[in-house]
């Protein structure tokens, strides 16, 4: 028999708010953890693979020290999310090995001060002379401490799609490719920042083209994403038609696949044969898509469900 | 040690929510929240159609996706496999709520997440759980599942019954007989 009519009232969190999971606070927050990420991942590789002459202001020292600010403010999202404030410690009495969420709490931990030591670091020896805290002396191991960020920032990017992969009871999630997706949207949007705060012709170009890879990346694993969820079972072909007619088709399409991906790839490649000139509409738009793409996967997720199985 | 467990019983269930009031009376429920609630659904095509009356709440999954998913250890096993929360260690972090297939947990007034207990504290007393000690048509059966001798166990042998979303694979301990 075919089921004609599920009443879900009081079932789910728009009928009954109490019921309400996540919101903007943790779609903010996986944007910015997977952005800070990215910043970590490519300043440290660049500061690992360029002599110290050749790198630009931006690579140098900016984006080692934003990684930190952006990441103090979607942590900041994240405590705004907690629902009883004054236990946010108890994440640091306890390591919980099955619970994603306890690994994020630790990697943070592992994280911001790494990336204070990267920003410090990298400041004190590139930073505008004159306003270095450490006067201009090589900073000790600083190629090692980039490493040490590398490391952390693919930590970070991964960890923010595994948190969500971990909840089988949201089909939509419960895929392996999301830690790949997430790392790689916020690669993407490092890549892209950058791009918005170079100012150097050359650095700025051999960043946007490492952005459009990215993309190209991304789009990659999205699609196997998706495929992986049309070929799975019942609810995860339920959970992946959200996308395709269901209520986040035009969203997503638009926002992320489109606005996110397809059109800042497009205007990049313009740029590049210098068609158009260089603007940041392109890199602002893949922020948005990164931004965007965590929206609706955090929305979308929590409308799938098993129900399908009743 | 015992395992307990629930079924209740589809034919004689008439959806009447006693169970949901007796509930909230015993756990002093926040007003806007519950711990047990009755669902409806309809299934079939017309003119062959089958309303279905589910009293719902939590599964007390022995394989339970909202303890190893909660970071503090607040959410833990019990005394007989039952799922609790430990005010104490609970961030409000909402991982076990969106963990569990049966949203069977909320946020209360306090920040914290809670659910069904299966009245544990009651329990403890020899006293059964509220909403079945209340439901007037007996239509709720609480035990252990590891005694043979429970009507509990002796019921789930000689009658259909499932468990809901069994394929989401966190073996539930609360089943309804068809």
């Amino acid at each position: 028999m075919m089921p004609i009519d599920v009443d879900i009232a009081g079932r789910n969190a728009e009928t009954f708010p109490v019921l309400h999971v996540w919101g903007w606070e943790i779609a903010l927050y996986l944007f910015l953890g997977g952005l800070a990420a990215g910043l970590l991942i490519l300043s440290g590789w660049m500061h690992r693979r360029t002599a110290a002459e050749r790198l630009s202001p931006a690579v140098a020292w900016v984006a080692p020290l934003l990684a930190p600010v952006v990441l103090s403010i979607g942590m900041f999202a994240l405590f705004l999310d907690l629902e009883n404030k004054w236990n946010v410690w108890r994440f640091y009495t306890a390591f919980r090995w099955s619970a994603p969420m306890s690994w994020g709490a630790w990697i943070l931990a592992l994280v911001y001060p790494a990336s204070l030591l990267f920003g410090w670091a990298a400041w004190s020896e590139f930073g505008p002379a004159g306003k270095r805290w450490v006067t201009g002396a090589p900073f000790p191991l600083r190629r090692e401490i980039a490493g040490l960020n590398i490391a952390a920032g693919v930590a970070l990017g991964i960890y923010t799609g595994i948190l969500l992969s971990a909840l089988g009871a949201r089909p939509l999630w419960n895929s392996p490719l999301l830690g790949p997706l997430f790392l790689l949207s916020g690669l993407s949007a490092g890549a892209a920042l950058l791009v918005l705060i170079e100012k150097d012709h050359e650095w700025r170009r051999t960043l946007a083209r490492l952005d459009v890879r990215f993309i190209a990346a991304e789009a990659v694993v999205l699609t196997l994403f998706f495929l992986a969820l049309l070929t799975g079972g019942q609810a995860q072909r339920a959970s992946a038609e959200l996308f395709f007619g269901g209520p986040y088709t035009a969203i997503f399409w638009v926002a992320v696949g489109f606005l996110g991906m397809a059109l800042p790839v497009w205007l990049e490649r313009l740029e590049e044969r210098g068609k158009v000139a260089h603007s940041a509409v392109a890199p602002v738009l893949v922020l948005f898509g990164g931004l965007a793409l965590r929206a609706v996967l955090v929305l979308a997720g929590q409308a799938s469900h098993w129900e399908v199985l009743l | 040690m015992p395992r307990y467990g629930m079924a209740i019983d589809l034919r004689t269930c008439m959806g009447c929510a006693a169970c949901v009031v007796a509930c909230k009376v015993e756990n002093r429920v926040d007003v806007d929240a519950f711990r047990c609630r009755v669902t409806q659904r309809s299934r079939g095509e017309f003119p062959n159609v089958h309303l279905e009356i589910l009293s719902e709440r939590c599964n007390q999954c022995s394989d339970a996706p909202c303890v190893w998913n909660c970071p503090t250890g607040a959410s833990h096993y019990a005394e007989g496999g039952v799922v609790l929360v430990n005010e104490n260690l609970c961030t409000g972090c909402k991982a076990c709520l969106a963990a569990c297939p049966y949203d069977a947990r909320f946020i209360n007034s306090r920040g914290v997440a809670e659910k069904c207990t299966f009245c544990l504290h009651r329990v403890k007393e020899g006293l059964e759980p509220a909403c079945v000690s209340t439901c007037p048509s007996r239509a709720m059966i609480f035990g252990d599942l590891d005694d043979p001798s429970s009507l509990l166990v002796q019921t789930l042998g000689a009658r259909n019954h499932r468990a809901l979303k069994a394929e989401a694979g966190t073996r539930p301990n609360l089943f309804y007989l068809e």
